[in-house]
């Protein structure tokens, strides 16, 4: 993966442009993602960060020391949630992450899950 | 806070972290059209401040169907807003706003397939524009209630009526709620739940699903 420049001040870098996006994922989409990341897809962190590492590498490791869901995760890095899925994916790969499943469809119609949600749901 | 050296910290500050017991999450999905109260609904039972989830949607996903007021050159960012909600010490749900154009619900995803299931916040005012999530979500196997939100100016419209000019399944909840109230809020999420639970158990026991329909 190609590191991001160092000068690149322009305002489209600044809010996530089409550009920034491209180079925090390398220009990978589709092909550098795990299918089964979710928006509810819990992520914590397996591996201290390395100074070395892209920044947005760097800052899920630190965020994700508790679990935290991939939506937390964009909410946070301010990334859209294909670029997250993206540099998440890498983190899976090299094992500085582990991933909760989210519970998924099959799952979602046990008897059992929808009650403790209403019981959840009824101390709030 | 700022015990990580002198980075700036980005991420939940530190009573917004989940226990480290939180081993599954689910989700429901409030659908409706803009400014029908579906950030207020998720912000009035969430236990953090609702946050926002982007993704982008480039030329090639903007296409088949025409939506007005998204501008169509380049790509477009399409946000929701969502909550969280610790329901225990392994679960937590997570509540997702998200606008009824069926087109944004493909952007993320998983969003639906993955859903507990969802609430459409319909406001009387604009019921036409309920239409097409409903038949979306029924296309889509989604199990659904309607929740009509009660806005101060809104002519007040019995539930049967609404029901009627939804023309909803007749096993289809709909329920009144002030998205404002929490209790309220919380209240339209366990019709739901209701809802799912029998959905879950009529398919279990077929027999006895005619004389549970109420």
């Amino acid at each position: 993966m190609r590191p991001p420049p160092v000068n690149d001040a322009s305002s489209a870098w600044a809010q996530g442009g089409p550009e920034r996006l491209y180079v925090i994922t390398g220009g990978r989409s589709a092909s550098g993602r795990r299918a089964d990341l979710d928006l509810v897809t819990l992520v914590v962190t397996r591996a201290m960060a390395r100074p070395e590492m892209q920044p947005e590498h760097a800052a899920i490791l630190r965020m994700c020391d508790y679990p935290l869901s991939m939506a937390e995760i964009t909410a946070y890095l301010r990334l859209p949630f294909s670029v997250v899925a993206v540099l998440v994916s890498d983190l899976l790969r090299d094992s500085f992450v582990e991933v909760r499943a989210a519970v998924r469809a099959g799952g979602t119609s046990d008897p059992e899950l929808l009650k403790a949600v209403m019981y959840g749901l009824q101390r709030l | 806070m700022g015990s990580r050296g002198s980075e700036p910290a980005i991420g939940p500050a530190h009573e917004n972290t989940l226990p480290a017991s939180v081993t599954a999450a689910v989700k429901i999905v409030v659908v409706g059209g803009f400014g029908v109260g579906k950030t207020t609904l998720v912000g009035s039972v969430s236990e953090i401040r609702p946050l926002r989830t982007e993704e982008t949607m480039t030329e090639a996903s903007v296409g088949v169907d025409d939506v007005r007021g998204v501008e169509q050159k380049g790509a477009t960012t399409v946000a929701m807003d969502f909550g969280r909600i610790s329901i225990n010490e392994e679960l937590v749900l997570y509540l997702f706003g998200t606008p009824g154009q069926q087109r944004f619900w493909f952007l993320w995803t998983g969003l639906f397939e993955g859903a507990l299931g969802a609430v459409v916040l319909v406001d009387t005012r604009r019921l036409e524009a309920s239409f097409d999530v409903i038949g979306r979500l029924e296309d889509g196997g989604v199990p659904f209630i309607v929740a009509v939100n009660v806005f101060p100016d809104s002519p007040t419209h019995p539930l049967d009526e609404v029901r009627a000019a939804l023309d909803l399944p007749a096993a289809v909840p709909i329920v009144a709620c002030d998205a404002r109230s929490r209790a309220s809020s919380r209240d339209t999420l366990l019709a739901l739940m209701r809802y799912l639970y029998w959905l879950s158990t009529r398919s279990a026991a077929p027999v006895a699903a005619c004389a549970a329909t109420e």
